[in-house]
C-alpha cells in the first residue's frame, strides 16, 4: 500500500509552486496533503472543511496525486474507512467539521486505540444545536480525550505546517498515534493569506516514506485489530496508550525543531508572545491569539500595559510545564475558551490553572467564553479583557467575575463569582 | 383567486436561502397546497426535516417544525409520531440526507410501515456543499468528488422504499406542481409509510457544471428521465434504463400501520395477554 519508489511505481507528477502562494486554509491543507501522496482518503462533506476534500480530489484528478480517494456515506464511514486503510499499510487522512466530527467520535477511539497514524484535518465550528455552520472550538474539544495528538494552527501557513509536521510525528515508530490539527473556520479556513510551501521533493523527503507496521495486508504475518480486552488486559493497554500520547511530546518537539532548521519557521508546544516582560496574559487558540497579539502590541504602544500572550501549539498531549513555565511572571491571567463550557470553567481555565497551581508563582486568574457560533472577537472586546485582568494584577486578587462571556449582546453574564466579589 | 401561502409560511424568513429557480420553493409551495387541501390545523402539522438545501424547508413553513441532524430525520420523526400518533407528520429530506448518510434510517422507516409522510426532494447531488456524488447521482456525471466523471452505481430511491417495506410509494417532479400537489394529498390521506421520490432541480451544482448551462437545461434533463407509469410499463427493458415511472407506484392499504400495532402491543400489555396482529 504505502508508496515505495523502488518498486518503480509511477511517480505522481509534482506542481510547480511559487516562493509564496496566495492559499486560504482549506487550500494550505490540501497541499500538504498532495505533498503527503496519502495512500487513502475517505471523507464527507461539511462546511467549512469541504474545499480541503475537493483541493484533494482535483489533484488526484489531475494526475499530482497517487492515491485512492473515496466518497463515503457519512462521515462515520469516512473515519471507519480512514480505520480500514490505515490498518492496511497505508497513509492515511481525512477532513471534517462540527458535526461531521461528532459523528466520527466513536471511530476516533478505535484509530488511537488502533495505534493508527490517520492525520485529520479538524475546520473548526460550532455544534448545533441551534445549527451554525461559523468557527468556534466546539468540535475541538469535543475529540480532545480520544486519545489522538492535538495541534492548533493560528494562520493558512500554520495549517501547512502542522499538516506536514502531523505525518511526521503521528508516524514516528514510537509515536503511531492519530494527528488532529485543528484550524478556524472561515476566518483561517476560507481567508486568502500569504503561504510559504516548501516544494514537493522537500515537503516528502521530510515527511519520509510511510514505515508499515503491522500491515494487514502482509498475509504472511496475520494480525489483528481491534481485540476484545475485559478486565484483565483493557486497563493495562490504556495505561501504554497514555504513556505513549505523553512520550509523543519528545517527537514532537524534535520535529518541531527539524522543521524550524528546514524552514526557520519556529513552532513550540507553547508560544509566547510579547511575554518577556509581560504582567498580564491572555491564553487563546485558533485565530484569536493573532488578534490579541495585535491588541497587546496596541495597549503597550498606547496605554503602557505590559500585556503578552500564550497559546498552547499542542493541546493533546498537554504541555503542563512549558504552560505553568511561560505564565510564571505574569501577575495575572485570562483564559479565553471558544466553547459552551457545559455548567464548569473552560477547558483552558481549568487546565492552565491545574498547571499553575502545581508551580511556585500562581497568578489571578479568570475565565472568558467568547465567539461562540463565529461572533466576531473585535480588539475592543479583547481590550477589555486585557483591562479588567489589568485590575485583577494591581489587587493581586480577583475583583471581576472568575467567568464571564465576552462580546455577548444583553446584560453582562458571569458565573462562580458571586462569593469573590462580596468578599 | 390566487392561493394564499403567506398564511402558511414565516414571512420574516423570506426571500428563502435556495438558490433562484430551485426546485425545493416548488416543493415547499405543493407541499402547502396539500396541506390546505387536506384541511390539517397547522398546529397539529410536524415537519421534521435534515440537513441540506431541503432541511431548509423547516425554517419556512410555519407549524411545529424540527431541523434535525444529517441524516437522522426519519429517527426524530418516528419518535414524534409515536408519542403524537393522531398528528401529521411530514418529513422532508434530500437525497445525500435520505438516502446516503440517512439511508439505515429511511430503509428502516420504511420496513416498520409507520405513518409518516418522506418526501425525498432528489437533485441528484449534495447541492449545499457545492457538488459532491450522492446515492442518486447519475453515472458519468461530472461532481467535485469524481472530476473525470461518476463511476457510482445509483440508488432508485422508489424502489429501495418498495423493497423496504413503504406501503405507499410516488414520484413526481418539479415539472408539474399540480400532479405533485395530488400526489402529496394521496400519500398524506394514506395510512402507513408514505414515500415520495420528487426528482428537483439543482442547476446551480449539478446542470451548471455538467454542460447544462441554462437553467432550463436542467429541467429538460429531468424531463427527458421521466415518464408515466403507463408508459413506462409498456417499455422493453433495454428502453427502460435511466427512466423513471411517475405516479403512484405502489399502494398497499392492507399493510399494518406502525402506531396501530403498537396501540395493540399497549393492549396486550394493560390485559397481561399476548400481542394479537
Amino acid at each position: 500500500m504505502a508508496r515505495k519508489k523502488e518498486e518503480g511505481k509511477v511517480m505522481a507528477e509534482k506542481l510547480e509552486l511559487q516562493d509564496i502562494e496566495v492559499w486560504d486554509g482549506n487550500m494550505a491543507f490540501a497541499q500538504a496533503m498532495r505533498q503527503a501522496q496519502i495512500d487513502v482518503v475517505a471523507a464527507y462533506p461539511i462546511t467549512p472543511s469541504t474545499p480541503t476534500v475537493h483541493g484533494y480530489a482535483k489533484f488526484l484528478a489531475d494526475g499530482y496525486i497517487d492515491g485512492e480517494f473515496v466518497l463515503v456515506e457519512s462521515e462515520h464511514a469516512a473515519m471507519s474507512g480512514c480505520v480500514g486503510a490505515a490498518a492496511a499499510g497505508g497513509r492515511v487522512a481525512t477532513a471534517t467539521s462540527s458535526q461531521g466530527f461528532a459523528l466520527m467520535i466513536e471511530v476516533l477511539y478505535q484509530a488511537s486505540g488502533m495505534r493508527l497514524p490517520i492525520v485529520l484535518g479538524l475546520v473548526n465550528r460550532a455544534l448545533a444545536s441551534p445549527l451554525n455552520v461559523n468557527g468556534d472550538h466546539s468540535d475541538m474539544y469535543l475529540g480532545r480525550d480520544a486519545g489522538w495528538i492535538m495541534v492548533d494552527a493560528f494562520n493558512a501557513q500554520e495549517a501547512y505546517d502542522l499538516m506536514l509536521m502531523g505525518f511526521k510525528i503521528g508516524e514516528d515508530l514510537s509515536v503511531r498515534l492519530p494527528v488532529m490539527v485543528n484550524q478556524d473556520g472561515f476566518i483561517t479556513s476560507h481567508t486568502a493569506q500569504n503561504v510559504k510551501p516548501l516544494s514537493d521533493d522537500v515537503a516528502y523527503n521530510f515527511i519520509g516514506e510511510y514505515k508499515e507496521v503491522n500491515p494487514m495486508l502482509d498475509f504472511c504475518k496475520p494480525v489483528t485489530y481491534g481485540a476484545q480486552t475485559e478486565e484483565d488486559w483493557h486497563f493495562e493497554f490504556k495505561a501504554r496508550q497514555q504513556k505513549a500520547l505523553m512520550d509523543s511530546s519528545k517527537v514532537i518537539s524534535s520535529v518541531f525543531e527539524e522543521f524550524k532548521n528546514l524552514t526557520n519557521r519556529e513552532y513550540k508546544a507553547v508560544e509566547s508572545y510579547l511575554m518577556d516582560d509581560a504582567k498580564v496574559a491572555i491564553v487563546a487558540l485558533g485565530s484569536t491569539v493573532e488578534s490579541a497579539i495585535q491588541a497587546a502590541k496596541d495597549l503597550r504602544k498606547n496605554k503602557g500595559i505590559k500585556a503578552g500572550v500564550v497559546a498552547t501549539r499542542v493541546i493533546r498531549p498537554f504541555p503542563f510545564e512549558e504552560v505553568a513555565e511561560a505564565l510564571q511572571n505574569v501577575e495575572a491571567i485570562a483564559t479565553l475558551d471558544r466553547s459552551a463550557p457545559g455548567g464548569t470553567l473552560g477547558m483552558l481555565f481549568n487546565e492552565v490553572s491545574a498547571a499553575l497551581y502545581q508551580s511556585k508563582n500562581r497568578p489571578v486568574i479568570n475565565n472568558y467564553i467568547y465567539g461562540l457560533g463565529g461572533r466576531d472577537m473585535t480588539q475592543a472586546d479583547i481590550k477589555e479583557i486585557y483591562a479588567d485582568i489589568v485590575k485583577n494584577a494591581e489587587a493581586g486578587k480577583l475583583v471581576t467575575p472568575l467567568q464571564q462571556f465576552s462580546g455577548l449582546r444583553g446584560p453582562k453574564l458571569s458565573f462562580f463569582n458571586q462569593e469573590q466579589i462580596d468578599e | 383567486m390566487a392561493f394564499n401561502y403567506d398564511k402558511y409560511l414565516r414571512t420574516d424568513k423570506l426571500p428563502t436561502l435556495w438558490c433562484w429557480g430551485c426546485g425545493d420553493g416548488v416543493i415547499l409551495k405543493s407541499i402547502i397546497r396539500a396541506i390546505d387541501k387536506m384541511g390539517w390545523d397547522m398546529n397539529d402539522v410536524c415537519v421534521v426535516a435534515g440537513i441540506g438545501c431541503s432541511g431548509r424547508t423547516s425554517s419556512y413553513i410555519d407549524c411545529n417544525t424540527v431541523h434535525t441532524t444529517h441524516g437522522r430525520a426519519i429517527a426524530y420523526a418516528t419518535g414524534i409520531k409515536l408519542a403524537n400518533p393522531d398528528k401529521h407528520v411530514i418529513v422532508v429530506t434530500g437525497d445525500g440526507d435520505g438516502l446516503a448518510i440517512g439511508g439505515n434510517h429511511t430503509i428502516h422507516g420504511c420496513r416498520r410501515n409507520i405513518d409518516l409522510n418522506h418526501i425525498v426532494i432528489n437533485n441528484f447531488i449534495y447541492g449545499l456543499t457545492n457538488s459532491q456524488t450522492s446515492p442518486t447521482t447519475p453515472k458519468g456525471m461530472w461532481t467535485v468528488t469524481a472530476q473525470y466523471g461518476n463511476v457510482d452505481p445509483t440508488f432508485d430511491a422508489a424502489k429501495l422504499a418498495d423493497a423496504a417495506g413503504a406501503s405507499f410509494v410516488a414520484r413526481e417532479s418539479v415539472l408539474d406542481p399540480k400532479k405533485m400537489e395530488k400526489v402529496f394529498v394521496e400519500g398524506f390521506k394514506h395510512k402507513g409509510y408514505s414515500f415520495f421520490d420528487i426528482f428537483s432541480n439543482c442547476h446551480i451544482n449539478l446542470g451548471r457544471k455538467n454542460k447544462m448551462g441554462e437553467a432550463k437545461q436542467t429541467l429538460d434533463w429531468i424531463d427527458s428521465r421521466i415518464i408515466s407509469k403507463k408508459k413506462f410499463d409498456a417499455l422493453s427493458d433495454e428502453e427502460k434504463v435511466d427512466k423513471f415511472p411517475l405516479g403512484v407506484l405502489k399502494k398497499d392499504e392492507e399493510a399494518l400501520e406502525y402506531c396501530e400495532a403498537y396501540s395493540k402491543v399497549i393492549e396486550a400489555a394493560q390485559n397481561k395477554t399476548k400481542v394479537q396482529l
